[in-house]
């Protein structure tokens, strides 16, 4: 049911090949997730768009078997 | 379900309430914690807004996704724009920017009785 943090980790490398993704278990419960991505293809869109991206990325799951994933998305520095 | 009604329903609140909030519960009685940071954030500015409660309505709860393109609830409308769920719209207060933007669209503190 519960994803792990690798499989989130894998599922945003694929979609974001460039991406520097850290993925933190934040109640240890398998459930409540927080993810950094970083990537190149986020410069200059909107946190929406970049936000989407990530979603798009996961293929339907949050919302659903991933209840929670609290993200901050940028374009490196 | 019907679609296109619900879709019709969506545009025209987000048209005609400057400050629209898609959450679980109400601004009263937030049912997610999530929802609840939202209003918090809202209300800690001062300015007025309307909330709907997806939690009573399972076609708005699955129409506003579709609407957005956004997975979740809290979904936080500004003058007829998508601006974000939770995530960003407190990324967003804290760097002011929210602040920012909704001066930008002459939303402001609402007068206090």
């Amino acid at each position: 049911m519960a994803m792990s943090a690798a499989d989130i980790e894998a599922l945003i490398k694929t979609a974001l090949p460039d991406a520097s993704v850290t993925v933190e278990d934040l109640a240890g419960d398998g459930d409540h997730y927080a993810a950094t991505v970083v990537s190149e293809q986020f410069r200059g869109l909107p946190r929406v768009r970049q936000h989407q991206l990530v979603y798009a990325a996961l293929q339907g799951r949050m919302g659903g078997v991933l209840h929670a994933l609290a993200l901050q998305t940028s374009a490196p520095d | 379900m019907d679609n296109s009604k619900i879709n019709d329903r969506i545009k025209s609140e987000v048209t005609e309430n400057p400050i629209m909030l898609y959450m679980k519960g109400t601004a009263m009685f937030p049912q997610c914690g999530f929802s609840a940071r939202v209003v918090q954030i809202l209300t800690h500015l001062g300015v007025p807004f309307k909330t709907a409660n997806v939690l009573e309505d399972a076609d708005l709860r699955d129409g506003i996704k579709q609407f957005s393109n956004w997975p979740t609830i809290p979904q936080l409308y500004v003058k007829g724009e998508f601006v974000g769920g939770c995530d960003i719209v407190t990324e967003m207060f804290q760097s002011g920017e929210l602040q920012t933007m909704l001066e930008h669209n002459g939303i402001t503190k609402a007068p206090t009785a």
